[in-house]
């Protein structure tokens, strides 16, 4: 007897996911083997194989309101381990970057805020400014006491430059103006 | 052999010493370094929770500056910045409509056939190892360390081709032919929280202990690393660790060059060993380094 499986997902949601980083996620069969080797899935509301789960069914709501978008380290255990080859950390990345577009309130707001911080100081210097990137995430997340005696034992140590270098710059620069542009379109 | 060098943001700031270190020994190796002039930063975790072409665009502009330079291999300490160049360069080969975009994103033709190398995987061939045992003036011997290679360097195995994803045995190759004694563990590509260190540290924290635990308990004096966002979590936040959890590891972690300097006979004070916060020296002292 032929049986036929079908391909497609029945969930819009899903599609989306499947379109713009083309990943299989209706591929996954619930092994757990992503749940099992995720570090930081004893922090999440969602295990990565419930929230892979919801986005087969399309409960974007859920999905991009969940903890466990914010909380995966990108550490790509679960990619790595996937007996089906489903880019769960790549998924994760486009959770967030559809949860960021649709400006959806972060369940982990300083994650996302953190994001932001990086990539304005990028955009701005074109390397890293450490002591800039702090400023600007005590500025967002209002929390100006944390690590404070850590950032100062690092300054005391060389760790962390005084001021910024702009080389790169320019360069840096024109990419996030043409980076815009294109996603505009 | 002469390579492009792509430093990254943290070997300039927070992992001077990685910098400093892997220069010396670089030297020392015969291996050239020619840093790209006017790099940028590579996008990192921000950069692909964001943005797709973001993440894409800054790795490939950086290796179009590679590609002026007329050299073919870039040599990429940092894990991070590693793995994401490989993923760039994984992802515009395998998608043709997209190489296009970039073409124009970057203002430039993508970099053709432009290998992504860690210094580990360059200093593990035989004839480097074979080169690193005859530079050997300091005996190591009584100093076991555990080779730490962190999530970025082996993972996804497919986009980093590098070792054993999940038992890579690189660094212990280069160390143990340096005189270094390395121990067996399982925790060497675990991950340390990495990124979160500024967001989420209660993370860091919980997964750098379980990290700093498995080292104490297969009897490590120290822990090898090479990435600096490891360091970081690992060095740097070993005191609040100790605090938060009540348990006393005082374990130094070390960068696996500044191991190889100090077998090659280099002065700590050249390979920056007082950047460290768990401090280094009486472990070493122990395991029969006299160099001041």
């Amino acid at each position: 007897m032929k049986i036929d499986i079908p391909m497609e997902t029945v969930s819009e949601f899903a599609d989306i996911i499947k379109e713009t980083g083309r990943f299989g996620v209706d591929w996954c069969y619930q092994c757990q083997k992503c749940t099992s080797g995720c570090p930081v899935s004893y922090a999440m509301d969602y295990t990565p194989a419930q929230l892979l789960h919801a986005t087969q069914l399309g409960l974007s709501e859920l999905v991009l309101n969940s903890k466990t978008i914010w909380l995966c380290a990108s550490c790509q255990t679960c990619t790595t381990r996937c007996p089906q080859n489903v880019d769960l950390a790549g998924t994760m990345d486009e959770l967030r970057i559809i949860a960021q577009r649709r400006k959806i309130r972060a369940k982990i707001p300083e994650v996302p805020a953190f994001y932001k911080s990086s990539l304005t100081n990028i955009s701005f210097f074109g390397r890293m400014y450490e002591l800039g990137l702090i400023a600007l995430l005590k500025l967002s997340t209002h929390n100006f006491s944390k690590d404070l005696g850590l950032g100062l034992k690092m300054l005391a140590k060389g760790k962390l430059n005084i001021l910024p270098s702009f080389r790169g710059a320019l360069a840096a620069r024109r990419i996030f103006s043409q980076v815009n542009s294109w996603e505009k379109k | 052999m002469r390579y492009a060098y792509y430093p990254g943001c943290s070997l300039h700031s927070t992992a001077k010493e990685y910098d400093h270190s892997l220069r010396a020994v670089c030297e020392r190796l015969d291996i050239q370094l020619a840093e790209i002039k006017n790099w940028f930063c590579c996008g990192s975790t921000p950069a692909h929770s964001v943005s797709n072409l973001l993440a894409l665009a800054l790795p490939l502009g950086n290796l179009a500056l590679v590609q002026k330079m007329n050299l073919t291999e870039v040599i990429v300490p940092c894990p991070s910045c590693f793995s994401r160049f490989k993923s760039a360069l994984y992802k515009v080969e395998n998608e043709r409509e997209l190489s296009q975009k970039m073409k124009a994103v970057i203002g430039s033709s993508l970099a053709n056939g432009i290998k992504v190398c860690h210094p580990l995987e360059i200093m593990s061939s035989e004839s480097q190892l074979d080169r690193i045992a005859n530079l050997k003036k300091q005996e190591l011997a009584g100093l076991k360390v555990v080779c730490y290679y962190g999530c970025l360097l082996t993972r996804p195995p497919k986009v980093a081709q590098f070792d054993i994803c999940e038992h890579p045995e690189t660094m212990d190759r280069i160390l143990k032919a340096a005189g270094v004694t390395t121990l067996d563990w399982s925790y060497k590509t675990d991950c340390c929280g990495a990124s979160f260190a500024l967001s989420k540290t209660d993370i860091v924290l919980r997964l750098s202990n379980e990290i700093l635990e498995a080292a104490k308990a297969v009897g490590a004096d120290g822990i090898a690393v090479a990435c600096p966002l490891c360091h970081l979590n690992l060095d740097a936040r070993q005191e609040e660790i100790e605090a938060t959890y009540g348990v006393d590891y005082n374990l130094p972690i070390l960068y696996f060059t500044q191991l190889l300097g100090l077998s090659f006979g280099l002065p700590p004070g050249e390979l920056l060993l007082r950047k460290h916060f768990v401090d280094a020296t009486r472990k070493l002292k122990e395991a029969g380094l006299h160099a001041r």
